[in-house]
């Protein structure tokens, strides 16, 4: 009797063999031609401007990103098997979701009237 | 397909959970509709009105959950006396907290006006010349004491996963919202969210191993499979749970701030706000014990020998290390909150002691332990968070008005000598609560360190009771230094030119910083390495940092009040709560 996991581990030497290989051959058959733009940190064909006065850190309030994303997407994610399941979960279901939405839409009210959606 | 048949929800079980959990999204709520001005007030009661809520649910559940658990959302949520329990600690401890939190001795409160500003940017110097406060921190400390409740009250470890998120996220964002020494504050924050995500994915591949072990997360069906009535394709694999069970343990044990897992602790403490450093301190550790002990205990009912041996060999090693770590790192501590966070690390050693013994003595225990700490620790913190610097400067009364020009906490021992003078009542309190720590007969940590080694010595394990008694005795060193320091030796800046004369003889290696750099008054000035350590001044040659105690009846000191009545009522009539305690000691009824 073989062990049921043998295929997975198959896969994963699969796996390993075809990433590890696929680097390897690059390094060694693949062209080397270096110039100043192409040895640049971004390789852009714009030139880089030196840093911002006071370490160029911008106050960017990433958590209001955060937020957005959370709402917009995460929303989705756990929309999306409700929906799939929608008819088999009835009104237990709905009722869940609904629950749901509306919690996620507190931090989406928090947000609004707290000038997260004023891009400019 | 089968019908779907909805799990059954037993409401009134969950209703102290979803009162301080709906009073967070109130919370939200006021925070995007309630004019600026009227905010504070507002999340004050509301927040303090749903703690007090939740403290009345669980008191009307208590007499029922005496005689049945409750099983709750398709049995993923029990409510036994143990977790109910739990659940009382962390509310009436995080109420205290609350009170702390408001605070605003000095005319402001320990938070930053925009946590998420640049520190030092000018940014945030316009935020804080208008004045502005986060008040998201009530609703912040609300989702967080939810997820605590949540975590000792459930045997499911899926939810137990989503509590540990639930309490921690709020607590990453609140460490980072220092009103001071902003730079620090980050730093703690960040490292405790490296640390604390990374412990989470230790537990979560736990949890892995051990469905992958029993096929469910359900601890009691865990057990079963251990204990050899499993079903699972897996379950003769032993390594796969006892794997499983470190891993989970490893979690929890970082929350409780166990030793090898202890690291964040000092760091943490000292850069998060006063406040919330005193709510972590306490709530976090009560509920993280909660849940160790509920998973520890439930799995223990299907260990054999052999696993028994070795999830021993852990709790062992983790408790010797913890109160060793505590305790002897403790002693060469120079800054006040520092030394409290190995404090609390001693303390989580201590109550380890019990959980060796898997029994209802010991579950008791812990819980009568976690209170007694809990008070004594949270009463020590509101001290700190009243002692402050001030400016001192030559033409006194001729920049604005006093109250401006108090800054924030003195931390440095050296500054703590003589307060006794200052404030003979605040020092008292303080002395109460080191004492009670120490374990001297008469508070209740005495009471509380002898039901922990007793529940040990019940259970055979004298050598690690022995070893708690030594390393009680060494913590009392620690705990009589400070209280020298500020009974007996006179303060630093009434000695002269801010030369320690007296001071150092007592004080050691204490007494050499002198008058420290008036932190904060440019916010950020302290170099990010220089964690805890005060910096001799250079600049400004004509003013200096005083110490001085905020006194006057604020939130803080009514908490410290209420903390040393109760820490010297369980000293002195325990009985009630001990028996108490032991009627919660129940999984079973």
């Amino acid at each position: 009797m073989t062990n049921p996991y043998v295929p997975v581990l198959v896969l994963m030497a699969v796996a390993a063999v075809l990433a590890l290989g696929g680097v390897g051959a690059s390094a060694v058959i693949g062209p080397k031609r270096y110039n100043r733009a192409k040895l640049e940190a971004y390789e852009c064909g714009i030139m880089p401007t030196p840093h911002a006065v006071g370490g160029g850190r911008l106050p960017i309030k990433y958590y209001l990103v955060a937020m957005t994303f959370i709402v917009f997407d995460i929303e989705v994610v756990f929309l999306y098997p409700w929906a799939v399941n929608f008819a088999y979960l009835a009104a237990y279901g709905l009722i869940a979701a609904l629950t749901f939405l509306a919690l996620i839409t507190v931090p989406f009210v928090y947000e609004w009237r707290r000038g997260g959606f004023d891009w400019v | 397909m089968n019908d779907f048949v909805p799990p059954h929800i037993d409401w009134a079980a969950l209703s102290p959970i979803i009162v301080v959990l709906g009073a967070g999204i109130v919370g939200v709520l006021v925070e995007a509709f309630v004019p600026a001005r009227a905010r504070r007030t507002t999340q004050l009661v509301l927040s303090l009105g749903g703690l007090l809520g939740a403290l009345v649910a669980i008191g009307l559940l208590w007499d029922s959950v005496q005689s049945n658990v409750i099983l709750v959302v398709g049995d993923s949520f029990d409510l036994t006396p143990f977790g109910l329990a739990i659940q009382g600690i962390v509310v009436v401890l995080a109420f205290l907290s609350m009170l702390v939190i408001a605070d605003r001795s000095g005319g402001q409160d320990a938070f930053a006006p925009t946590a998420a500003a640049v520190p030092g940017s000018r940014y945030e110097e316009e935020a804080r010349r208008a004045g502005l406060q986060q008040t998201e921190v009530f609703p912040l400390a609300l989702f967080s004491t939810g997820g605590m409740m949540l975590f000792a009250a459930t045997d499911d470890l899926i939810i137990l996963f989503v509590a540990l998120e639930v309490l921690s996220l709020p607590l990453y964002v609140l460490s980072a919202t220092a009103r001071r020494r902003r730079l620090l504050s980050q730093e703690a924050a960040f490292k405790y969210f490296l640390l604390g995500a990374f412990t989470s994915a230790l537990t979560v591949f736990g949890i892995a191993l051990l469905y992958g072990f029993a096929g469910s997360v359900h601890l009691p069906v865990i057990a079963d499979a251990l204990a050899g009535r499993g079903d699972s394709p897996l379950a003769g694999l032993h390594v796969l749970a006892v794997a499983g069970i470190v891993l989970v343990c490893v979690g929890l044990l970082f929350k409780v701030g166990a030793a090898p897992f202890h690291t964040w602790t000092p760091d943490v403490y000292t850069g998060a706000p006063t406040p919330i450093t005193g709510f972590m301190a306490v709530c976090t550790k009560a509920a993280a014990f909660g849940a160790l002990v509920r998973v520890l205990f439930y799995l223990g009912q299907g260990f054999d020998a052999a696993t028994r041996h070795e999830v021993h060999v852990l709790l062992w090693t983790v408790a010797i290390a913890t109160m060793a770590i505590g305790t002897i790192v403790g002693v060469v501590q120079t800054d006040i909150k520092r030394l409290l966070a190995y404090s609390s690390i001693a303390h989580a050693g201590f109550v380890l002691v019990a959980l060796v013994a898997f029994d209802e003595v010991a579950t008791s225990a812990v819980l009568f332990y976690l209170l007694a700490y809990g008070l004594a620790t949270l009463g020590a913190f509101a001290v700190v968070s009243l002692v402050r610097e001030r400016i001192a400067t030559d033409d006194a009364g001729a920049g604005g008005t006093r109250d401006s020009l108090i800054l924030g906490e003195a931390t440095h021992l050296a500054q703590w000598a003589g307060l006794g003078r200052k404030a003979p009542w605040l020092t008292a309190a303080f002395v109460l609560f080191l004492l009670s720590m120490a374990g001297v007969p008469l508070t209740a940590g005495f009471v509380g360190k002898f039901a922990v080694f007793g529940a040990a010595i019940h259970a055979g394990a004298w050598p690690l009771a022995l070893i708690g008694g030594v390393a009680s005795a060494i913590s009392l060193f620690y705990y009589v230094r400070i209280i020298v320091l500020m009974v007996f030796t006179p303060a630093s800046d009434e000695a002269g030119d801010g030369v320690p004369a007296a001071g150092a003889g007592v004080a050691g290696p204490l007494g050499a910083a002198g008058v420290a750099e008036p932190r904060g008054a440019a916010d950020v000035a302290e170099p990010l390495g220089a964690a805890g350590v005060a910096t001799v001044t250079q600049a400004r040659p004509a003013t200096r940092a005083v110490v001085t105690v905020m006194t006057g009846w604020g939130p803080a000191a009514v908490v410290v009040a209420l903390c040393a009545i109760g820490v010297v009522l369980l000293g002195v009539v325990p009985s009630w709560v001990l028996d108490l305690a032991a009627g919660a000691a129940k999984f079973v009824p």
